[in-house]
């Protein structure tokens, strides 16, 4: 994808999106007038549950394969995708509890399943279940487009191993899909939305969370120049997810139906299917709604079961799930070492980010101006469960001209791999407070790397500093309240003092800003005489091996200073 | 480091009047500093702005394998993939237990993080339970054809996953956790050997100091800490804000069936143990203070220097104020002296000054004398014999001459007057000189003189 490649795109080539979940998968191209499209299949899902079943030498797919889980649940597979790559050791079974159960094989990863009653059980490696899902996606895709689909660009998880990727891209190869590219899922995600205004991408630090059905993730990257992103930090939690909601929901409705019926429906494995697929639906009819009915025929004992539960109980119910959400979100901002100042952008990406308390959570964690992209805090935010398709699609499109090796030189890490800066770089003027700083280079940016701002000047003769800062937080005590001595011993004396939390909120608020510490001076520039109003333009470059050429001029002025910087000699702690 | 930026809130000051640039052809520049080294990281090869990138870096370059695995060896990881820190055997009694007896039950040893504890991130514990679900997981026993039971030790980890990933119940076990408390020393074992003090009691504080409310926990500190940093350790632990509870240890209360009356008294029971629970850990802590500080050898090192400081400084004020006194004992004699001195010599100088005056005196009253001779020696101006009235009449002007006239003037009359010796007209002319210039310098009036015109 460096270079202009001998072959050009034949009729035949279609490359898509692919975003393929342990939960659903979805697929994506870009339309005729060069727009995002997520991909409808026959049955108009958006969202394809990653759900096979087989019944009466049959296969199902999708939404209807998921209805399955109720009468037939043993020959239904699901939840597979996390195992793709993976030996029997390292794999969880809990999220196939209520479908067909993983098996060992040679240490690898089955299902044994049934096509048809009577008929022998067989064993389906996962890569032979994950060949004959894209396989579907693909034949979706392909009615849809009237394309032939031949290759995609497909997301993955940032923990996603070297084998988990080889063994992915063997299965759809048998499904006739070439895999162009592996992405990283809050990359596309970052790109479904930053490709909205491609020559307007801000340098910033954005926090991407993907909330899904059975795992969450969440990274911190750092995009510069214009739209090349580093990941900063990742986090993973493998056991959060929709599913914990959809569970609080099972609960809650399985209470009321012993209540009055004396018998727990979850139980029984069927009445228990059953009721996990109502209260999924129910959840995400709360995402739109102020109030859901569960409607369930034949629940357990033949009796029927029908309840309404409203939002605010929902979220009551959920208060310790949803602050799962959110600690993770503390933890990966700690993680990447920063402050929640630090972020400038939060994108809530997976299907569970509808949810409007949990984004409505987080976007209480950082500052007002800090966007948060979900449909809940954001009129701009895009459809969640789609972020993945859609960067994916866009990637594709870009590529799909590019032969195979072309692509496999470009996004190895002879080219990725590259020095990033450690500090911002930046200037202070004559007359400025000691501790403003205005950044020019922010940190963590890919070299070589240029950038110009305008600063504005005082009057007479001004001196140019230009410095490496650290971003740093000040903290702000307000008035300290007089506290009497030990009273805080007396008080844990006090009967209701066991809830600790009530104490944190009574403590005045401290105020917290970003600043910028100097760390390192770099070099001075001198003008003389400059007049009333001047403004001075400082240009900034860093190249490959950073070093650095710094130019400054009284802007539209001819001329100016210039000077340059040697490169640093190469000592890991960074003291120069 | 250049001086230019003063720090503390100050702001930036205009360029010093010797700037010094690098190159004297670059005058108006001044390098410092190369910018700190690089991290290498890995850009996502993804979106438009990395096709551009790309395109610059590769130049249509094709890189070999070698050069592939040396640039992988340089990234920083941003995925964690080691386990080290969670990992520790399975003792068998603990997978033999039962998931029931879950208060019993050490939950950070049944997810292997007995090292770590309270100090185990919510990373390590969601780590932690990853591993060992994977590893003993019902659903692969039972797949293994594995017999009864096979989810026992599995509600055990799901039970300690519950209780350390929510926050206000991991605080109730971390409360009640004693494998993470360090017994304090005895003066015994601190007496020891020098050095036992630090030693033996920073772990119990570092134990403690996971209670508090208030973090970072200042340290007990070393021989060398200074007194205001012992005494805030101090007033730190004699006023500490614990967070410490004892509900994990309350009776069970019944379920939904049970009579109520009965429900309450197991609540209120509850309550009370907690209360007195909670009340026995400050003291049992105050006492913990009180014994280490009893043990602390600092306090009374403080102390001697205190005092030592204090009588130094007495010491110094005496000897100030006796050097004071000493010094004002001294000004106060050489001012005396100096008085006197002044006395004796203005008594002299008034001495000399009446011995002057009267050697003038005299010296005049002797000039007045010749005066008045000059004009009796030349006869009173007269040929023959003078009358009264030309005697009167001369020495009347003569007089008046003298009255007026002042001392050197005087003298230098004389002097003129013993030039004209007996020549009475010489002596006449002198006079009438002399009463001229005095008229002019109305030392006299012409009325006044009848003789001298
Ligand atoms: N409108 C909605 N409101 C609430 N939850 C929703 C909504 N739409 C989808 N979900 C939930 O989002 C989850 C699926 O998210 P997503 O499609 O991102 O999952 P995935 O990536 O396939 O899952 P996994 O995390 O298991 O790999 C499900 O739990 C689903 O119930
Ligand atoms: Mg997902």
């Amino acid at each position: 994808m460096s270079d202009e490649t001998n072959g050009t795109s034949s009729p035949e080539q279609y490359a898509i999106g692919l975003s393929f979940g342990n939960s659903y998968s979805s697929i994506a191209h870009i339309s005729q007038d060069g727009k995002v499209e997520v991909i409808a299949n026959e049955e108009g899902d958006r969202q394809i549950p990653s759900i096979l079943s087989y019944v009466d030498g049959e296969e199902y797919h999708g939404t209807q394969a998921k209805a399955q889980l109720v009468r037939n649940a043993k020959n239904t597979i699901a939840s597979f995708k996390d195992y793709i790559g993976k030996p029997y050791k390292s794999i969880d079974p809990t999220p196939c509890h209520y479908s067909a159960h993983p098996t060992e094989s040679d240490g690898k990863v089955v299902f044994t399943v049934q096509d048809k009653e009577g008929d022998a059980t067989s064993n389906v490696s996962v890569s032979e279940v994950t060949t004959r899902h894209i396989k579907k996606l693909r034949a979706s895709a392909a009615d849809f487009t009237g394309k032939n689909i031949t290759s995609a660009v497909v997301t993955v998880p940032t923990d996603t191993t070297t084998e988990q990727k080889a063994a992915l891209a063997k299965a759809a190869k048998d499904a006739n899909v070439e895999i162009l590219q592996f992405i990283n899922e809050p990359i596309a995600a970052l790109l479904a939305y930053d490709s909205r205004m491609p020559e307007a991408v801000q340098d910033r630090i954005i926090l991407v969370a993907d909330f899904g059905g059975t795992r969450s993730d969440a990274a911190v990257v750092v995009a510069t120049g214009g739209g090349l992103y580093s990941i900063l930090a990742t986090l993973h939690d493998y056991e959060l997810g929709g599913s914990n909601l959809d569970q609080v929901l099972i609960d809650h409705f399985a209470k009321e139906f012993e209540k009055k019926n004396k018998t727990d429906p979850r139980k029984n494995d069927r009445s228990l299917a059953k009721l996990k697929l109502e209260s999924e639906a129910v959840k995400k009819a709360l995402s739109q709604s102020a109030a859901a009915t569960c409607s369930i025929e034949s629940l357990a004992d033949g009796v029927d079961f029908r309840s309404t539960i409203n939002r605010t109980r929902f979220q009551l119910l959920s208060v310790k799930v949803f602050q799962r959400f959110t600690r993770m979100i503390e933890e990966i901002v700690k993680k990447a070492g920063l402050d929640v100042l630090n972020i400038d952008e939060v994108i809530l990406s997976g299907g569970t980010s509808h949810v409007p308390k949990i984004a409505e959570n987080i976007q209480a964690l950082f500052p007002e101006s800090v966007q948060v992209f979900a449909p809940a805090t954001s009129t701009a935010a895009l459809n969640p469960s789609e972020l993945s398709a859609r960067g994916a699609a866009i990637q594709a499109s870009m590529i799909q001209e590019f032969d195979k090796e072309d692509i496999e030189q470009s996004t190895h890490e002879m080219v990725t791999v590259t020095p990033h800066t450690q500090y911002a770089i930046g200037v202070q003027v004559t007359g400025d407070p000691a501790d403003a700083f205005t950044v020019i280079v922010p940190s963590t940016t890919a070299v070589p790397a240029r950038k110009t701002k305008t600063i504005n000047a005082p009057e007479g003769d001004v001196l140019v500093v230009v410095s490496e800062g650290e971003s740093d937080i000040k903290v702000t005590k307000p008035e300290p309240k007089t506290k009497t001595k030990g009273a805080t011993v007396e008080d844990a004396d006090d009967e209701d003092d066991d809830d600790d939390d009530e104490d944190e909120e009574d403590e005045e608020e401290e105020i917290r800003e970003k600043v910028y510490k100097v760390k390192k001076q770099l070099a001075e520039f001198q003008f003389t005489g400059l007049k009333k109003g001047a403004k001075l333009e400082v240009t900034v470059n860093v190249d490959s091996d950073l070093g650095l050429s710094i130019t400054a001029r009284e802007a539209k002025g001819k001329g100016g200073v210039r000077g340059a910087l040697e490169k640093p000699k190469v000592t890991e702690n960074g003291s120069a | 480091m250049s001086t230019t930026i003063e720090h503390n809130g100050v702001k930036v000051v205009g360029p010093p009047k010797d700037f010094k640039p690098t190159d004297s052809s670059n005058p108006n520049f001044r390098a410092i500093a190369s910018l700190s080294p690089g991290i290498m990281r890995t850009i996502e090869p993804v979106g438009p702005a990395f096709m551009a990138y790309a395109r610059r870096k590769r130049l249509g370059r094709t890189f070999s394998e070698d050069e592939r695995i040396q640039q992988q060896q340089k990234v920083k990881k941003v995925e964690d993939e080691s386990d080290g820190d969670i990992s520790e055997p399975e003792d068998p009694l603990m997978l033999a237990r039962d998931p029931k007896d879950w208060r019993g039950q050490d939950h950070y040893a049944v997810l292997g993080l007995s090292k770590l504890r309270h100090k185990a991130t919510d990373e390590q514990i969601k780590r932690a339970h990853r591993k060992k679900v994977l590893k003993h997981h019902p659903d692969k026993k039972a797949a293994a054809g594995e017999g009864d039971n096979v989810d026992s030790f599995f509600k055990c980890i799901q039970r300690a996953h519950e209780i350390l990933t929510d926050p206000v119940r991991r605080r109730q076990f971390d409360s009640v956790d004693e494998a993470a408390d360090v017994e304090p020393p005895t003066k015994k074992e601190v007496q020891a050997k020098p050095g036992n003090f630090y030693k033996k009691w920073r772990p119990v504080f570092e134990s403690e100091g996971r209670f508090s409310n208030k973090q970072p926990v200042p340290g007990l500190g070393d021989d060398k800490s200074t007194k205001e940093e012992v005494e805030e350790f101090y007033d730190f632990w004699y006023n500490f804000d614990s967070w410490r509870t004892f509900e994990y240890l309350d009776e069970d209360v019944p379920d939904d069936n049970a009579d109520r009356d009965h429900k309450r008294h197991i609540e209120r029971k509850n309550n009370n143990a907690r209360r007195k629970r909670k009340s026995e850990d400050i003291a049992r802590l105050r006492k913990l203070v009180d014994d280490c500080l009893a043990m602390d050898e600092r306090i009374a090192r403080f102390r001697k220097a205190e005092k030592a400081s204090k009588n130094k400084k007495r010491v110094q004020a005496e000897e100030e104020a006796k050097k004071a006194a000493e010094a004002k004992a001294k000004a106060k004699e050489e001012e005396e002296k100096r008085k006197a001195e002044e006395e004796a010599k203005a008594k002299v100088d008034k001495e000399q000054g009446k011995k002057a005056k009267e050697a003038a005196k005299n010296a005049a009253k002797k000039n007045k004398r010749a005066v008045r001779g000059s004009v009796k020696d030349v006869n009173y101006f007269a040929t023959g014999e003078p009358s009264a009235k030309d005697i009167d009449d001369c020495l009347n002007d003569v007089d008046k001459v003298i009255a007026s006239i002042d001392v050197d003037e005087l003298a230098e009359l004389v002097q003129k007057l013993e030039v004209a010796g007996k020549d009475g007209a010489k002596v006449k002319e002198v006079f009438t000189i002399k009463t001229a210039e005095m008229v002019g310098t109305s030392k006299l009036k012409d009325s006044d003189l009848k003789y001298f015109k």
